[in-house]
């Protein structure tokens, strides 16, 4: 099997020390990004991009460590849920629903655990799918041109705005301003400026990373000073720590169930690890009936959501690494690692550089078993660590940003450009406006418009070429299909709130 | 209803300009069938589109914080920008203290501890830059360095 010879080349790369000490460190920051209300994986991550690149690592390196973060958020994050009933991050919102009811019941020791290993279970699901799927999906990338390209931009950001968010026209907005602000700057094809208002400094477009930080980040604090802290209420206190067998045994059929939606959820370019998590609590809970007595601290309450959210955020990984367009929040901001470290996503990453696709995967074999250690006998100290008071993390958060940020480039522009985009993204978050199609927006909008015009230039500017094969017409279909459905399902999914991930 | 009112009139009057600049693009000779203008000409009339919607059927008003705590997160802004302008001049250390310390007094409005924090954000992340992650940072004003 070809799978297995990659796979041993990927160990080959991840079992190097140094690799190694990378993935551990990462699952060990991740878990803390995650636990911390406040900091989720797709700002923790966002914060830790600027500061890998002044230390100068190296491509594989730099993903290997920030993808152990990103699984390690998403571990942590059922910590906070489940003790202080405030979701860690928004994917585990979901397991608030009964991980906090049952902690009150005694049971904060066997839910932690229980989530512990929903998690791992999730994960290595995804991971393994990731393993098989991806170079197939590679391989189907390899027909897309130009056209094609320009359709499945088109699908991220329309199933973007109909699934992640409550409003159509608002999602839509949030994509229009971030493709609009990634126009700004030195036009790729003519060489001449756009729509830089004559600023030099706009003169070389605006950064992603700046944008990234300043909408998930900074934006952060502001929320914190409205809130003026209030959130971190004490909570449920954790005596001994021991492994609940019997619950395990007993939701290993839920594990499963929610390892296949929450992955399934993942792929889909759009939803993402929150749309995960919620996607296989409710299935868990209509499965289970009115006597399954979910919301009222059921194991299979917590193993459900802590699975699926976990099996989305590998999935979330597929469309990322081989198309480029990323699922979610967090994964748009792993693109942008990738744009920053000069690597290309898409089906030629994984012929060219294979080491760094397998060395990753490899990684994330190893990160997750790192992280299983980690969280069921270690889950005490980063209990220890959630007490951090919003007052000292919050201010600590920005000064961290401000510091990446200035480190890449040295200019204030940059700094005020970020502080823009923290008042922008506190004003969208006010509304409902969801924050991660203007991310996607800056991300992609460079990459769509480039699609469109070689498009455009193979066709000689007939429109018509956007339409001239079944796979663009597919793509198409889905978009409008993607964009108009939640419209009308929109009556019987009711949503929890803040689900934006 | 109104904020999404009001923000939407904005957005498209944004959008509207956005447009127009972008007739201005200029172009060269040697362009392709599209240019460079027709892309952010479409996203700016989708952009207009949306922002109308808003102003047509907006959602129900979300709940603004008080005028005190609107007034926390401005200073939070301005501490913040003049944070941005006195990074480079000032150094590291000075500017840190003040802004951490600001912007742990507005999350928890108690004197001593935001001190505390200011002060020991800065060093603790001056320390952990500049020796664990080894990021060129400069303490001091150039000019106290000699």
């Amino acid at each position: 099997m070809e799978v297995f010879t990659n796979l041993a080349m990927g160990f080959a790369v991840a079992l190097t020390p140094y690799t190694l000490m990378l993935a551990v460190v990462g699952c060990f920051i991740g878990t803390i990004i995650g636990a911390l209300p406040g900091l989720g994986p797709s700002n923790g991550v966002a914060i830790l991009i600027p500061i890998t690149f002044s230390m100068g690592l190296d491509a594989t390196s730099s993903l290997v460590l920030m993808t152990a973060v990103y699984y390690g958020a998403m571990y942590g994050g059922r910590i906070s849920s489940i003790l202080l009933n405030i979701p860690g991050d928004e994917p585990a919102l979901m397991t608030t629903l009964d991980g906090y009811p049952m902690a009150k019941a005694g049971r904060a020791g066997d839910a932690l655990v229980l989530s512990g290993f929903a998690s791992f279970y999730g994960a290595m699901f995804a991971t393994l799918g990731l393993m098989f799927l991806a170079p197939m999906l590679a391989r189907v990338a390899y027909v897309f041109g130009p056209a094609e390209y320009f359709a499945l931009y088109l699908l991220a950001f329309t199933t973007l705005g109909g699934m992640a968010s409550n409003n159509q026209a608002k999602s839509a907005l949030a994509a229009c301003l971030g493709i609009g602000i990634a126009m700004i700057g030195v036009d790729n094809s003519s060489g001449l400026p756009r729509l830089t208002g004559g600023n030099l400094h706009l003169y070389d477009g605006v950064d992603f990373l700046v944008a990234i930080v300043g909408l998930f980040a900074v934006a952060e604090v502001f929320f914190f000073i409205e809130s003026h802290g209030k959130n971190s209420s004490m909570g449920v206190k954790l005596d001994k720590v021991r492994i609940p067998w019997k619950d395990i045994y007993d939701t290993r059929w839920t594990m499963f169930r929610s390892s296949i939606v929450g992955f399934i959820a993942g792929i889909l370019p759009g939803a993402g690890a929150s749309l995960g998590s919620f996607m296989s609590y409710m299935s868990e809970k209509s499965i289970a009936g009115k006597d399954g007595g979910f919301g009222t601290g059921v194991p299979k309450g917590v193993a459900a959501p802590e699975a699926g959210n976990n099996a989305a955020a590998g999935g979330a990984l597929i469309p990322m690494l081989t198309l480029g367009v990323p699922g979610s929040g967090t994964t748009a901001v792993l693109l942008a690692l990738l744009m920053t470290l000069n690597i290309t996503p898409g089906p030629t990453l994984f012929t060219e550089r294979p080491e760094l696709v397998w060395g990753l995967i490899a990684s994330l074999l190893i990160a997750n078993i790192v992280l299983l250690l980690m969280n069921v006998p270690m889950v005490k100290i980063f209990v220890k660590i959630l007490m951090v008071p919003p007052w000292i993390l919050l201010p600590g958060v920005t000064m961290i940003s401000f510091v990446g940020i200035y480190s890449l480039s040295g200019s204030y522009f940059d700094l005020l450009l970020m502080i823009a985009f923290g008042a922008l993204g506190y004003v969208l978050r006010k509304l409902d406006i969801p924050t991660v199609p203007v991310i996607l927006g800056i991300l992609l909008g460079g990459h769509m418009e480039d699609a469109l015009r070689r498009a455009m230039v193979i066709s000689d500017g007939d429109f018509m070429y956007l339409l001239s094969s079944p796979i663009t017409i597919g793509l198409w279909i889905a978009a409008i299909a993607g964009f108009i459905a939640p419209m009308f399902l929109r009556k019987f999914l009711k949503k929890p709130q803040r689900v934006t991930d | 209803m109104a904020s999404d009112r009001i923000f939407g009139l904005v957005m498209a009057i944004v959008a509207l300009a956005y447009i127009a600049s972008a007739t201005q693009i200029q172009t060269s000779f040697l362009s392709d069938p599209v240019g460079p203008k027709t892309f952010p000409i479409i996203v700016g009339v989708v952009c207009a589109i949306s922002a109308i919607f808003m102003v047509l059927k907006p959602d129900p008003e979300p709940d603004w914080p008080t005028l005190r705590t609107f007034g926390a997160i401005i200073i939070a802004v301005l501490v913040l920008i003049a944070y941005a302008y006195a990074l480079k001049p000032l150094g590291f250390l000075l500017p840190t203290t003040v802004a951490a310390g600001v912007l742990s007094f507005q999350i928890s409005p108690k004197t001593k501890t935001a001190i505390l924090s200011g002060l020991g954000l800065s060093i603790g992340l001056f320390l952990i830059f500049k020796y664990a992650l080894d990021l060129g940072l400069v303490p001091f004003p150039k000019s106290w360095m000699g």
